[in-house]
């Protein structure tokens, strides 16, 4: 397995281009999921911003730091952290959403009321062309 | 080589960090903060672990660990104050819970 990892492909080993991959895509993700908590319109939906972090971004750095580790040690260091953000941020997001349901932020629109809207506003554009 | 891959990751952490922080700052309710400052903590525990790559001591990671537990309960602590009044007792009513 590390002959496999450290076997040279082109200019790099391949364990440096797994951590390239993963730390470059999981940088990408980190940066769009902070722009959705900053542009997103209400809380609930900036939760999903906060969730794209909290999963890609995060996780995909952090498996590429495993390629770097030198030691077995830091690799189950990294793999706790990654477990215990992978089932705590879920369980912050829950008890963020009931707690913001439950101080009376306005939920978004139901889709049903999007449809309603949507069959009302093409009957009108069909009404108005007759 | 592998120094400008752990700077990457350090720049790319600090940006969300800083945009992340313009909403803790700008969040019209206060669940919009807890949740920015929510992100930013989570984003400081890979902050941490890569600096520990940066300068060569990957101890560092035992801070990150310890970090991401304490933002956990922090965020999960104020999450209860602000929704309960009180982190002993939940509410009476429909929307009894632990969380």
């Amino acid at each position: 397995m590390s002959d496999l990892l450290t076997t040279t492909i082109g200019p790099l080993a391949l364990a440096d281009w797994l951590s390239w991959f993963c730390i470059v895509s999981g940088s990408f993700f980190a940066i769009v999921g902070a722009l959705g908590i900053v542009r997103l319109p209400d809380v609930f939906s900036r939760m999903h911003g906060a969730g794209i972090v909290d999963t890609l971004g995060i996780m995909l750095i952090l498996v590429g730091l495993m390629f770097q580790a030198d030691d077995v040690i830091v690799v189950i260091k990294l793999g706790l952290i990654l477990l215990f953000i992978f089932f705590t941020a879920p369980t912050t997001t829950f008890a963020l959403a009931r707690a913001a349901i439950h101080g009376g932020v306005a939920t978004g629109p139901t889709a049903d009321e999007l449809n309603q809207a949507k069959n009302k506003k093409k009957k009108e554009a069909t009404s108005s062309k007759t | 080589m592998t120094l400008t891959m752990f700077t990457v990751a350090s720049i790319a952490v600090l940006v969300s960090m800083a945009l992340s922080m313009i909403r803790a700052l700008v969040g019209p309710t206060v669940f919009d903060r807890i949740l920015a400052v929510n992100v930013t903590g989570t984003l400081t525990v890979v902050l941490i672990a890569v600096y520990g790559f940066l300068t060569d001591r990957p101890d560092f990671l035992d801070i990150g660990l310890l970090y991401a537990l304490i933002n956990f309960i922090g965020t999960i602590a104020v999450t209860k104050y602000v929704k309960f009044q009180d982190l002993g007792h939940p509410m009476d009513g429909p929307d009894e819970g632990d969380v």
